[in-house]
């Protein structure tokens, strides 16, 4: 299943938010989206899955999602989001419960997440006991539970501290490689943007439009060999990131 | 000893004093202590008993412990003190759980739903600061001088203040949990159910403590008027007999009444909330 967005504009009141943003989302690629903070990108990745209405333009799925996806576009938030009444495995849960599985398929697959997650181990903890990255993992096996055709990644590891950020991503890069999901990835850090990314767009400062797409080839388990390359892609990305987010810097939030 | 010397080349010399940072930390920090509260009642009551046994407290002023005590033992083996409890815990229990369910229902409907908001919201915070004993006399005209006047004061006495804390409650909740919930895809009633319930479950807890004190409190007034039987009937035929012995021991048999009731929350929120530290 691919997304394409088409001409989608966003304003919150008299505020304008984004202009025109024109892009598309292919099966099996991560497509990142970077920009200076407060450029709308939060705002995007929630009219992309329907969590809010684009004033103008539209979000098209293009083909049918794969068969036993239970929910195709599926979000992955900074904060987590688990509720905290609920051990790891009741979170996971959580998602199975409206769709009418049995009670043997449901836990069937949460069997199944957790040990692609490496999470087996922990599944009665509560969220409360596990650090920031374990949380996160927990997030993920909760998306992959409902086998999204597009997973929606909000800012995924920017709560986490560098080491832990270092650690998911290679797990990220691991799941890639043995499922192939579809992401848009929105984040700002452009050390991320240029691991994960098959294509990152750059939007410009508020109201947000896109500045740039850049494509990288090299494939993602080949990526720490080209260290060269990537940091000229990253130098790339925050020479054309720069102004625009030192204008935003300077904005009046309210003006 | 104040040179020009860099202190880098001489951190370690042996005629500079050196002293162990002092400890400023601590304080602010609430230790459980169990022996304390009963050691604090035991205290008390023996100071207060000493002074009546030596005449220093008049037995005019306070009666003894140990007198109120008798009181209580008199009231226990005439039979009459399980007839004043279950008449009092009967009307709490009904008043409590009838207002105290209507008020999380009411509540809730005022969390969720904007069009109960905006008609219920005002006209709960004009009717909660009314003191309810004030509508007794309006009470006993709509529901009988019986029970029924008796359990609606407490009825009403809960009500508001459970209605309050529990829209607080459901105000609360992390909207991102909302916002999760609606991206998977979840039902109303599951977002409801699962989410926002839980979520407001402390506030409402906490709620109920509060609503359990005022339960007592208008169960007691309630009962100065025109009831037979019922703890506060009984203090208030005690005061008027100037029996200031049995005066104390209904008013300690509320407070126990109280007191098991904050137990009893107390382990329901062990219960509900063992996802909390």
């Amino acid at each position: 299943m691919d997304l394409h967005l088409q001409k989608l504009s966003h304003d919150y009141g008299k505020l304008a938010v984004l202009r025109d943003i024109e892009l598309e989302v292919r099966s099996r690629e991560i497509v990142c989206i970077v920009g200076p903070s407060g450029c709308g990108k939060s705002t995007l990745l929630r009219l992309v899955g329907g969590l809010e209405q684009p004033t103008r333009g539209q979000v098209m799925q293009i083909g049918e999602p794969p068969a036993g996806c239970l929910n195709p576009l599926t979000y992955i938030f900074q904060d987590f989001a688990l509720l905290p009444w609920r051990s790891v495995k009741g979170n996971i849960s959580l998602v199975l419960e409206d769709r009418g599985l049995g009670r043997g398929e449901a836990e069937e697959i949460i069997t199944d997440v957790l040990r692609r997650t490496k999470l087996s181990d922990f599944a009665d903890a509560w969220p409360r006991q596990l650090s920031g990255g374990m949380k996160q993992r927990v997030a993920v096996a909760r998306a992959l539970a409902v086998k999204p055709a597009v997973m929606l990644m909000d800012e995924p590891l920017s709560a986490l501290d560098s080491q832990t950020r270092e650690l998911l991503m290679d797990d990220l890069v691991e799941l890639w490689l043995t499922e192939g999901f579809t992401a848009v990835y929105v984040t700002h850090n452009l050390a991320e943007a240029v691991r994960l990314g098959h294509k990152i767009v750059v939007l410009s400062r508020r109201p947000g439009r896109v500045r740039e797409m850049v494509s990288i080839d090299i494939p993602l388990d080949q990526r720490k060999n080209h260290v060269k390359e990537l940091d000229d892609k990253q130098k790339l990305l925050w020479s054309m990131l720069r102004d625009e987010a030192m204008a935003a810097d300077q904005e009046l939030l309210d003006g | 000893m104040a040179d020009t010397r860099p202190i880098s080349s001489q951190s370690q010399s042996a005629e500079e004093p050196a002293k162990t940072v002092p400890f400023r930390g601590g304080g602010f920090v609430v230790k459980p202590l169990g022996v304390i509260a009963p050691l604090v009642f035991v205290v008390i009551i023996a100071l207060w008993e000493l002074g009546s046994q030596t005449g220093f407290i008049s037995g005019l002023v306070l009666p003894s412990p140990s007198e109120s005590f008798e009181a209580f033992r008199q009231l226990f083996d005439s039979g009459l003190l399980f007839v004043h409890l279950s008449a009092s815990l009967q009307r709490i229990v009904i008043g409590w759980t009838v207002g105290s369910t209507l008020g999380i229902i009411v509540g809730l409907m005022i969390g969720l739903s904007s069009v109960a908001r905006a008609g219920l919201a005002p006209l709960v915070s004009a009717i909660f600061p009314i003191p309810k004993i004030a509508l007794l006399p309006l009470f006993i005209i709509w529901f009988g001088i019986g029970e029924g006047s008796k359990v609606a004061t407490i009825l009403f006495g809960t009500f508001f203040p459970t209605v309050i804390t529990t829209y607080g409650g459901v105000d609360n909740v992390d909207r991102n949990l909302i916002r999760m919930g609606q991206s998977f895809g979840l039902s109303w009633m599951s977002i409801v159910r699962k989410i926002i319930l839980p979520g407001a479950l402390p506030a409402i807890l906490s709620g109920c403590r509060i609503s359990g004190s005022i339960a007592i409190i208008l169960l007691v007034a309630a009962e100065m008027i025109g009831a037979e039987f019922g703890i506060g009937a009984y203090i208030l035929m005690a005061g008027s007999l100037f029996a200031t012995d049995q005066l104390i021991a209904g008013v300690a048999i509320l407070s126990v009444m109280g007191l098991c009731f904050a137990w009893v929350i107390g382990r329901a929120e062990k219960y509900f909330l063992n996802w909390r530290t």
